[in-house]
């Protein structure tokens, strides 16, 4: 059913766990639907330094997490934001149509972590001045 | 089974003596299945298997009495070889009502007798659950039908061969089973149609099964099927016996070496081979895969392994949360396991319950043990 390199990712996944005092943080999902992603990221120099994810879900859920933060990691916040769910079951050889929809999920969680990021920022520089 | 696929090809509908010699090998398949589950043979139809069956049972019974009614009951757990046939009646202006389960996961007698209306023609119960396994009070209901002269059929697609299934005793008018779940072949299966019951049929084309069921009979499949049904029946009770105690053992060892893992369904009124539970904080496709790489084949109830995003609707039907259900996990014994089966088991499943634990955003170590000392 699922591709080798999924399998492979979701054998090692890649950036599990936590960033304590983490930049932003975003979360995707729905333990209803059984999947729920939340991704932790921080940020130097508006680059993502480093990734983690927490993943409830099935094997495409997993794999797509553990993609993603490779593919976003060491990125400019612009180049991490050009990343699309898509891109990400493109990287992975694809995914069955099934989980297109309701496991492929981490992109967003990226963008929802790096608007988080945003969000704090401004407010920052905004109470600096 | 095997000389009628090679030798003994003969075609039973046919006149020449290959097909009498075929044909002799099908009505003695007949006469054994009947014998076997308390029905005369003239009441065995042969099939495709338990969804032919099941659709055959519905629709044949819903065309046969629409002068009477048009209206079906059966419960909220059944097989989606029930449930779709159902839909589709509806569709078709039939009007169906699904009794609930109890907590337990077994459905009240005294719901499908309320259920009852003067235009009901069948009553569509199984007699044991395909996900949680529970036996489900089938003479009780039967029984009921009778008194209310509403035909009564009984998917027992996971009872027989497992379970001492009498016609008689149970008061079914009809039965589908499957051969493959009493370890014959697959894409066979029996109806029993009780002898005074009409019904309309789902194939059209040649005179075969006493005119109501068109095709050629799969010869090797019914050959195989009886023999498996009478081995099966020969080593019922030490069968059961064995996997109940495998069972035990494997429920016994997941309370006491995980957290927070579930039983769904009760124990008491359920197959002996069955068994389902539920794991917090994580999803159920993610440890099938686990389990998986370690050797070990199990299912889930997830949406995940369907394809859908809704979670199972047994486990639904008996008030397990979405979130929770999600996270089920269905384990069946059968005859070849043995206790190393369920030790081996038993030392992989805590580490992979730990691994995606570890990788969960909604499971919370701390919470658990906080609930449990409070």
């Amino acid at each position: 059913m699922y591709s080798e390199q999924v399998m492979e990712h979701f054998r090692n996944p890649r950036n599990v766990g936590v960033i304590e005092n983490a930049d932003g943080v975003g979360e995707v999902g729905n333990p209803v639907c059984g999947d729920m992603m939340r991704i932790y990221i921080k940020v130097e120099d508006n680059v993502i330094k480093d990734i983690k994810f927490q993943t409830l879900g099935c094997g495409a859920a997993v794999a797509s997490s553990s993609m993603m933060t490779e593919m976003a990691k060491g990125k400019t916040l612009e180049e991490a934001l050009k990343i699309t769910n898509d891109m990400v079951a493109e990287a992975l050889g694809g995914l069955p149509p099934a989980k297109l929809h309701c496991s492929n999920l981490a992109a967003d969680g990226l963008r929802a972590a790096i608007e988080d990021y945003l969000a704090r920022h401004a407010a920052e520089t905004g109470s600096k001045t | 089974m095997l000389p009628f696929f090679t030798e003994q090809f003969g075609n039973p509908a046919n006149l020449y003596s290959l097909g009498a010699e075929a044909a002799q090998a099908v009505e003695q398949a007949r006469a054994s299945v009947a014998g076997l589950v308390g029905a005369k043979p003239e009441e065995i139809y042969f099939t495709a298997g338990g969804t032919e069956s099941n659709n055959w049972a519905l629709l044949g019974t819903a065309w046969a009495y629409q002068e009477k009614g048009c209206h079906l009951i059966t419960s909220a757990i059944e097989h989606h070889a029930v449930l779709e046939p159902l839909n589709f009646l509806e569709k078709q202006g039939y009007q169906v009502t699904r009794v609930p389960v109890d907590s337990k996961g077994v459905v009240d007698p005294e719901e499908v007798r309320r259920a009852l209306r003067p235009d009901t023609i069948l009553v569509s119960i199984m007699h044991a659950n395909n996900e949680i396994g529970t036996i489900q009070p089938i003479a009780e209901i039967g029984e009921i039908c009778h008194e209310a002269g509403v035909l009564f059929h009984v998917d027992a697609v996971q009872t027989v061969g497992k379970l001492p299934v009498n016609v008689q005793e149970l008061k079914v008018d009809m039965l589908s089973a499957s051969a493959h779940k009493f370890y014959g072949p697959k894409g066979v299966g029996f109806l029993y149609l009780r002898s005074q019951a009409r019904i309309g049929r789902l194939l059209h084309g040649g005179g075969q099964e006493r005119k109501r069921r068109a095709g050629t009979v799969n010869v090797p499949g019914v050959v195989g099927m009886a023999r498996a049904l009478e081995l099966a029946a020969g080593r019922m009770a030490e069968d059961a016996q064995k996997e109940r105690q495998l069972r035990d053992r494997l429920w016994q060892g997941m309370q006491e070496n995980i957290e927070a893992i579930y039983l769904n369904g009760g124990l008491e009124q359920r197959l002996p081979s069955n068994l389902n539970v539920r794991v917090a904080g994580i999803e159920g496709e993610a440890m099938i895969l686990m389990l998986d790489m370690e050797g070990i084949c199990v299912s889930s109830g997830s949406a995940c392994t369907s394809g859908s995003l809704d979670p199972s609707h047994v486990l639904l039907a008996i008030g397990i949360p979405a979130e929770e259900a999600h996270g089920s996990l269905r384990l069946t014994l059968g005859r070849g396991n043995t206790e190393e089966d369920v030790d081996y088991f038993l030392s992989v499943f805590p580490r992979v319950v730990a691994r995606l634990r570890e990788m969960s955003p909604v499971w919370c170590a701390r919470c658990v043990t906080k609930q449990r000392n409070s």
